[in-house]
């Protein structure tokens, strides 16, 4: 009897948890994204924390520096007016979509492409970056580009879609994932690996910081970066697009290029300047 | 949740192969090596004493991921190439070792002086006394705070995901990641874990019952 009674209580137990996790209970994120936003004249942006060049929390400060950051205080100005407030919040590859879902934050701007899959789940901006991914090596390598990668261990972070890019192009190598792109530097650096793939402009920051190691192959996808935003947020979306243009006619956008791309060995700031 | 389950089926099972082969190695191996310390440390050596007790007091007291780490990244670098899934399970046996030790050792010195001493007095060594003598009486106190310890390694497992060891949370991450069904995800890992941890549950429960 005994036995039965505990049988029940774990089966219990485990539909509660079912139970729970399909009701879909309706979080912040279901409210007017623009109104609040406007109300609190701070949009709250989930921002890479780990890439330099692009969005890295300056250890000497605190402060979040790069590209996607400053491009984010740009369209927060255009959406908010000029008092408008920037907030920032630490992203991964991996959580960025939930906590946008859940209401953490309002967008991400976190080297994220736009790919039908994503689109599914949220929506996108207009893209704000050409993005293409790319293979970093260590310098004396024998690795020349992404097809000598067959039978190679690469590595890369979970939740980018640089996994699947690798096994559509070199089905054979195989795909070590790592928590994020810095933990996937540093096995590819103790030799867990060959070669780190990503995006370009992600690999680039990274060769900058650690001169041993180089960019080969160039590109062999394209990957437009967007602002990821949540279903059924369109005023917000029109709102973030309508800056973005705006960030890109007065000559900010590009002035932003140069400022962090204008000086990288292997990476041409020119290709991904908008007019 | 089931067409979850059912598309991303094999990336479950190969998750839930290596979870379980990473609990298995790292179960027996932290059994010996922990039973072994524990030892040392009721030893009459006090050289040995304090070998067992560093060991203890160092491992116990360091984050499972920080060893964990330590063996994916920095070995490599200077001793010996390992993998992600070797890392993680030296890690989780070093690591759950520690605290092994210190529950048998518990359950060493909760077996009376008495035992011992008439052993000695009937010639056996140390060694004899304490396997044929302590030990048998030692286990079978400590068996509900064993099974604690076996049920954490398995949950404890899950650091292999830092690694990339492949198991059943690196799946769950990556399949997660890809799908975007991150609350369906999760669950069914955790009834995977489940599927692993109540049978040991059971059989520690049943194996109490039967020894006490």
């Amino acid at each position: 009897m005994k036995r039965f009674k505990y049988l029940a209580l774990i089966i219990t137990s485990l539909l509660l948890v079912l139970t729970l996790a399909g009701c879909g209970t309706q979080p912040l994120s279901s409210q007017n994204v623009l109104e609040n936003d406007k109300k609190s004249n701070t949009i709250t942006w989930g921002v890479k924390a780990d890439q330099k060049l692009i969005g890295l929390i300056d250890v000497k400060d605190g402060k979040e520096k790069g590209f996607e950051i400053d491009l984010a205080k740009a369209i927060t100005k255009k959406v908010l007016g000029k008092n408008g407030n920037a907030k920032f919040v630490t992203v991964t590859s991996q959580s960025r979509i939930p906590l946008l879902k859940n209401g953490n934050i309002d967008a991400i701007i976190a080297t994220m492409s736009i790919l039908p899959d994503r689109k599914k789940v949220i929506d996108f901006s207009d893209s704000y970056f050409d993005a293409g991914q790319s293979i970093l090596v260590k310098k004396n390598s024998s690795i020349k580009s992404v097809k000598d990668l067959n039978g190679k261990t690469v590595t890369s972070a979970v939740g980018s879609n640089s996994v699947n890019n690798i096994q559509k192009i070199a089905p054979k190598a195989r795909v070590l994932q790592l928590p994020d792109f810095a933990q996937a530097l540093t096995a590819l650096k103790s030799g867990q690996g060959e070669a780190m793939t990503t995006d370009n402009v992600i690999l680039a920051g990274l060769a900058v910081e650690n001169p041993d190691y180089k960019l080969v192959g160039g590109t062999f996808t394209t990957e437009p970066y967007g602002i990821g935003i949540n279903k059924g947020q369109d005023d917000f979306r029109k709102a973030i697009n309508k800056g973005l243009k705006e960030v890109i006619k007065d000559g900010t956008y590009n002035k932003l290029i140069m400022k962090w791309f204008g000086n990288v060995p292997g990476f041409d700031y020119k290709e991904v300047l908008r007019k | 949740m089931i067409k979850l389950l059912v598309d991303n089926w094999s990336a479950f099972i190969s998750g839930f192969g290596w979870t379980v082969l990473s609990s298995l190695l790292a179960l027996f191996f932290s059994l010996i090596i922990g039973s072994l310390f524990a030892i040392l440390e009721v030893m009459p050596s006090k050289v040995a004493r304090v070998i067992g007790n560093v060991y203890v007091e160092v491992f116990r007291n360091i984050p499972l991921l920080v060893i964990t780490m330590f063996f994916y990244l920095v070995i490599p670098l200077y001793v010996v190439k390992i993998n992600g899934f070797t890392a993680g399970t030296i890690g989780l046996t070093i690591y759950t070792s520690a605290f092994i030790a210190e529950t048998v050792r518990s359950g060493i010195n909760s077996v009376d002086d008495g035992q011992m001493e008439a052993a000695r007095a009937q010639g056996m060594t140390f060694w004899q006394a304490m396997k044929n003598v302590v030990l048998p009486q030692a286990f079978k106190l400590v068996i509900p705070p064993l099974g604690n310890q076996f049920i954490n390694l398995v949950k404890n497992s899950s650091v292999l995901a830092f690694v990339a060891g492949f198991d059943l949370m690196y799946q769950g991450n990556a399949i997660a990641s890809t799908t975007f069904e991150t609350v369906n995800t999760y669950v069914v890992v955790g009834l995977f874990y489940l599927v692993i941890t109540l049978p040991i549950s059971y059989y520690m429960q049943h194996l109490e019952r039967k020894l006490a």
